[in-house]
C-alpha cells in the first residue's frame, strides 16, 4: 500500500487499536500500562514520520472511501496540521507517563487507560479533518472522552465542574451543527475548500455572515475567548492533574486551530473588515480580562486557568492581524503556550503531592526545601511572561512586530501591557508558594528532592523533560519559527490549500 | 418489578426482539435500518429482561460481559475499516465479494462494519443501563 | 409545510435553551434532548423537503430521475443523532452521580467551583 496512506491511516488508527486492546485487558491494569506505553511511543514515531513527509511534499491528502476529491470525506495534512499532530502526540506521551502515579483505584485506572486513547484519537482526527462535519465528529469524540476523564476519581468538585462543562459544550455543539447546516444550505457541500470557493462566488450574503457568526460563537466557546470563557475557570481546575494538563493545554488550542482554519479558508476575514475589527476587540478583551482575573485568584490552578484565557487572546490577535508574519507568530506562540502551560500544571500537581494543597494560603517554603523545583517553576513562569531569551519572548516579539508592520499599534500596546500584569500574577504565585515560609501547621510529605524523585519518579522525570524541551526551543528557536512561517504561508494563501485538496 | 404476566411475556418476547434487530441490521444498507438501530433494539430486549428479573439474573443467564462486547464490536469495526488498506485502496473503501447469501444479501466490508457497530451498541446500552440500575 | 417545520424547529430551539438554563437537573436533561432534536430537524430542513426517490440509479436506467432525496444531510442527521444519544447517556449517568454526591437536585446550590476564595 502507498506510504502516505499507510502513515495517515496509522496515525489515526493506532490510538483506536490501543483503546480496543485495553478494553480487552479490562481489570489487568499492569498489562494495560504496557500496551499504553507501546502505543503512545508508536504514535509519536508515526507523527514524526507524517511531519517529515509533509515537510518534503508540502501537503498530503487522503480520500477516505476512494471517492473523488471534494465529494467524500477527506483527510488533509499540511504543515500546520502535521505540526499540531506532532505536538499533541508529544504531550500525550508526557501526560501518559505523568499519570502513572496519580490514580490509585483499580477501576479508575482501567477506565483511564481506555478513554485516554479515545481522546488521543479524537485529537489526531480533528487536526486532519478537511471538511466541517468530519471535524464535528472528531470534536465530539474528543469532548466526550474529556467529559469521562474529568470525572475520574469522583470527588464532589469534579462532578460539579464536569456538569457545567457538559452543559456549555452541548450548547456549543448545537450551534456548530446549525452553522454546518447553514453552510450546506448555501453551498451544497461541507468540504472546507469547496465551501470557500462557493462562498466567494456568492459575494456578500447575509446568510454567509450568519454562518460565520455561528462558527465564531461555537468555537469561541471551545477556545475560551471573551465573553464566552467563563466556563474555563469554573471547570478546568477541578480535574485530575495528569488529564488537566493534556486537556487544558490542547482543547482550547484545537478551538483556536479551527478558528484559524475556518476564518482563513471558508470565510477569509482579511477581506471582511467588520469581522476583523470584531476579532481585534475580542482579542484585546480576552487578554485584559483573563489577566485581571488571574491577578485576583488565590488558588494555584485557578490562576493558571485564567492565564490560559489571557494567552488565547494573543493567538486571536495574530489571527486578527492576518499577515503571514502575524499568523506565524500566533502558531509559534501556540507551541510555546502548550509546552509552558502543561509544565506549569504538572509542577502544580507535584507541589500538591508534596505539600498537600493547591490553595496559596496553605502553601509556602518550597524554595528552601526543593530549590530545583523552584528553579524549574521559575523557568516556566519567565517563559510565560515573555522574558528573553525564553520562548514567550520570541512569540510576543513576532506578534508585536507583525502588529506594528500592519499598522495595528493599539492592540500591540494592549498586549505588552498585559505582559506586565502577567508578570505580576506570576510573582504572586512565586511569593506565596515558593518564597514565603511554610505556614504553621502544614508540613511536607517528603523532605528532599531525591526522596521526591523516589516517591514520584515519573512525575519528576516528565517535569524535567518538559523543562529541557522548553529550554531547547528557547535557545534554538530558528527551526520552529521557520516552520511556523511555512505553515502560515499555507494558511494565508488559501489557493494553495484549495488546489491541493480539490486536486485542480 | 416481577409480576407473573410480565415474566411470562418477556421470556416469550426475547427471541422476537433479537430476530427483529437482526432483520433491521441486514436490511440497513439500501433501506431504512442499520447497525445502530438494530443494536438499540437488541439492547432494549436485554433491558426489558433486566427490568423484570434484575440485572444480575440477566447477566448470569445470557452470560453477558458489556465491556467485552464493546471491545469485540470495536475490533470488528476496525478490521472492516482497515481491510481495504491491504488491497491498496484508501481507508474505509467498500470491498464487496461476489458471495450472495439468501437472507443477508451481498457480503462486504460495509456489512461487516455494521455488524461491529451492532455489537458495540448492544454492549454500550447494557453498560449504561446496568450502571444506572446499580446506583 | 416548509414554513410549519421551520417554525417548529425554532420553537424547539427556544424550548431547549430555556430548559437547559433551568435550575432543576431533570429539566436540564430534557433541554439537552430538545436541543438535539432541534439541530437534527434543522439539518433535515436544509435538505429541502421534496417527495423523491432514494439517491440510487436503477439498474436499467442511465441517470437518476430528477426529484431525488439528498443523501448527505440524511447521513449528517444520523451521525448527529448517534452522537447526541451518547452525550445524553453520559449526562444522565453524570446527573445521577452528582445527585448522589451532593444530595441536591437544585443546580443553584452547585456553585462552589465558581467562588473566589477556596
Amino acid at each position: 500500500m502507498e506510504y502516505n496512506q499507510l502513515i495517515l491511516s496509522s496515525v489515526l488508527l493506532l490510538p483506536l487499536i490501543a483503546a480496543i486492546l485495553n478494553l480487552f485487558l479490562w481489570g489487568n491494569s499492569r498489562a494495560q500500562r504496557w500496551v499504553g506505553n507501546l502505543f503512545v511511543v508508536l504514535h509519536l514515531v508515526v507523527s514524526a514520520l507524517v511531519l517529515k513527509q509533509t515537510v518534503a511534499h508540502s501537503m498530503i491528502v487522503l480520500n477516505v472511501g476512494d471517492w473523488l476529491h471534494g465529494y467524500g470525506i477527506m483527510l488533509a495534512v499540511d504543515a500546520l496540521s502535521a505540526g499540531m499532530i506532532a505536538m499533541a502526540s508529544l504531550l500525550a506521551l508526557l501526560a501518559w507517563f505523568y499519570s502513572y502515579e496519580w490514580f490509585t483505584s483499580e477501576s479508575v485506572k482501567a477506565l483511564f487507560n481506555v478513554v485516554y486513547f479515545f481522546l488521543l484519537m479524537g485529537l489526531t482526527g480533528a487536526f486532519m479533518a478537511a471538511d466541517l462535519f468530519n471535524l464535528y465528529v472528531w470534536f465530539e469524540v474528543l469532548l466526550v472522552s474529556s467529559f469521562v476523564l474529568f470525572t475520574l476519581g469522583g470527588k464532589k468538585a469534579q462532578l460539579e465542574g464536569t456538569l457545567k462543562y457538559v452543559a456549555i459544550n452541548v450548547f456549543s455543539s448545537t450551534i456548530f451543527l446549525a452553522g454546518i447546516g447553514v453552510i450546506y444550505g448555501l453551498t451544497g457541500t461541507v468540504n472546507m475548500a469547496a465551501a470557500g470557493i462557493a462562498l466567494d462566488s456568492l459575494g456578500q450574503s447575509s446568510l454567509a455572515n450568519v454562518a460565520a457568526v455561528f462558527f465564531l460563537v461555537s468555537f469561541g466557546i471551545k477556545a475560551a475567548v471573551f465573553p464566552l470563557f467563563f466556563w474555563l475557570p469554573a471547570t478546568y481546575h477541578t480535574a485530575p492533574i495528569g488529564i488537566s494538563s493534556l486537556v487544558v493545554a490542547l482543547m482550547t488550542k484545537v478551538g483556536v486551530y479551527v478558528l484559524i482554519r475556518f476564518f482563513t479558508i471558508v470565510f477569509p476575514i482579511s477581506e471582511n473588515e467588520v469581522f476583523r475589527v470584531v476579532f481585534m476587540l475580542i482579542a484585546a478583551f480576552t487578554m485584559v480580562v483573563g489577566v485581571f482575573g488571574a491577578a485576583a485568584q488565590s488558588d494555584f490552578r485557578k490562576i493558571l486557568s485564567f492565564h490560559i484565557v489571557s494567552q488565547i487572546g494573543y493567538m486571536i490577535m495574530g489571527l486578527a492581524i492576518g499577515t503571514p508574519l502575524a499568523i506565524a507568530g500566533a502558531l509559534f506562540f501556540l507551541l510555546h503556550n502548550v509546552l509552558v502551560k502543561t509544565n506549569l500544571f504538572f509542577i502544580s500537581g507535584l507541589v500538591n503531592r508534596v505539600a498537600g494543597s493547591y490553595s496559596l494560603k496553605q502553601l509556602g517554603g518550597v524554595l528552601t526545601q526543593f530549590p530545583l523545583l523552584a528553579l524549574v517553576f521559575a523557568i516556566s513562569a519567565f517563559a510565560l511572561t515573555g522574558v528573553p531569551p525564553l520562548t514567550g519572548f520570541w512569540g510576543k516579539f513576532i506578534l508585536a512586530k507583525a502588529g506594528f508592520m500592519a499598522g495595528d499599534w493599539e492592540i500591540v500596546t494592549v498586549s505588552l501591557a498585559v505582559s506586565l500584569i502577567t508578570l505580576f500574577s506570576m510573582t504572586k504565585i512565586w511569593n506565596q508558594v515558593f518564597w514565603k515560609p511554610l505556614p504553621q501547621g502544614s508540613s511536607f510529605s517528603v523532605s528532599t528532592f531525591s526522596q521526591m524523585a523516589k516517591s514520584y519518579p515519573s512525575m519528576v522525570l516528565v517535569v524535567l523533560c518538559l523543562t529541557v524541551i522548553i529550554l531547547g526551543v528557547s535557545f534554538f528557536p530558528n527551526q520552529f519559527i521557520e516552520y511556523a512561517e511555512r505553515a502560515a504561508q499555507y494558511v494565508v494563501n488559501r489557493t494553495d490549500y484549495i488546489n491541493a485538496v480539490l486536486n485542480r | 418489578m416481577k409480576t407473573v404476566i410480565l415474566a411470562f411475556t418477556v421470556r416469550l418476547l426475547m427471541p422476537l426482539f433479537f430476530l427483529f434487530s437482526l432483520f433491521l441490521l441486514f436490511r440497513g444498507h439500501n433501506l431504512p435500518g442499520g447497525g445502530f438501530v438494530g443494536g438499540l433494539l437488541a439492547g432494549i430486549g436485554f433491558f426489558l429482561h433486566s427490568m423484570v428479573f434484575g440485572a444480575t439474573e440477566t447477566t448470569k443467564r445470557y452470560r453477558l460481559n458489556p465491556i467485552r462486547l464493546m471491545a469485540v464490536g470495536l475490533a470488528v469495526a476496525v478490521v472492516a475499516v482497515a481491510m481495504s488498506l491491504f488491497v491498496g485502496a484508501p481507508l474505509m473503501t467498500g470491498l464487496w465479494s461476489s458471495i450472495t447469501l439468501p437472507l443477508i444479501g451481498k457480503l462486504g466490508t460495509p456489512v461487516l462494519f455494521d455488524i461491529g457497530v451492532y455489537i458495540l451498541v448492544v454492549g454500550m446500552v447494557l453498560n449504561v443501563t446496568f450502571i444506572l440500575t446499580k446506583y | 409545510m416548509d414554513v410549519l417545520l421551520s417554525i417548529l424547529t425554532g420553537l424547539l430551539y427556544a424550548a431547549g435553551l430555556y430548559l437547559l438554563l433551568h435550575k432543576g437537573m431533570m429539566k436540564m436533561i430534557i433541554g439537552i434532548m430538545m436541543l438535539g432534536y432541534a439541530s437534527n430537524l434543522f439539518l433535515f430542513l436544509v435538505a429541502k423537503l421534496t417527495r423523491g426517490v432514494p439517491a440510487l440509479i436503477p439498474s436499467a436506467a442511465d441517470t437518476i430521475e430528477v426529484p431525488f432525496a439528498d443523501p448527505v444531510p440524511q447521513a449528517l442527521i444520523l451521525t448527529a443523532i448517534v452522537i447526541g444519544f451518547g452525550i445524553q447517556a453520559f449526562a444522565i449517568v453524570l446527573l445521577k452521580r452528582v445527585y448522589l454526591s451532593t444530595r441536591t437536585a437544585n443546580m443553584d446550590d452547585l456553585n462552589t467551583t465558581d467562588k473566589l476564595d477556596d
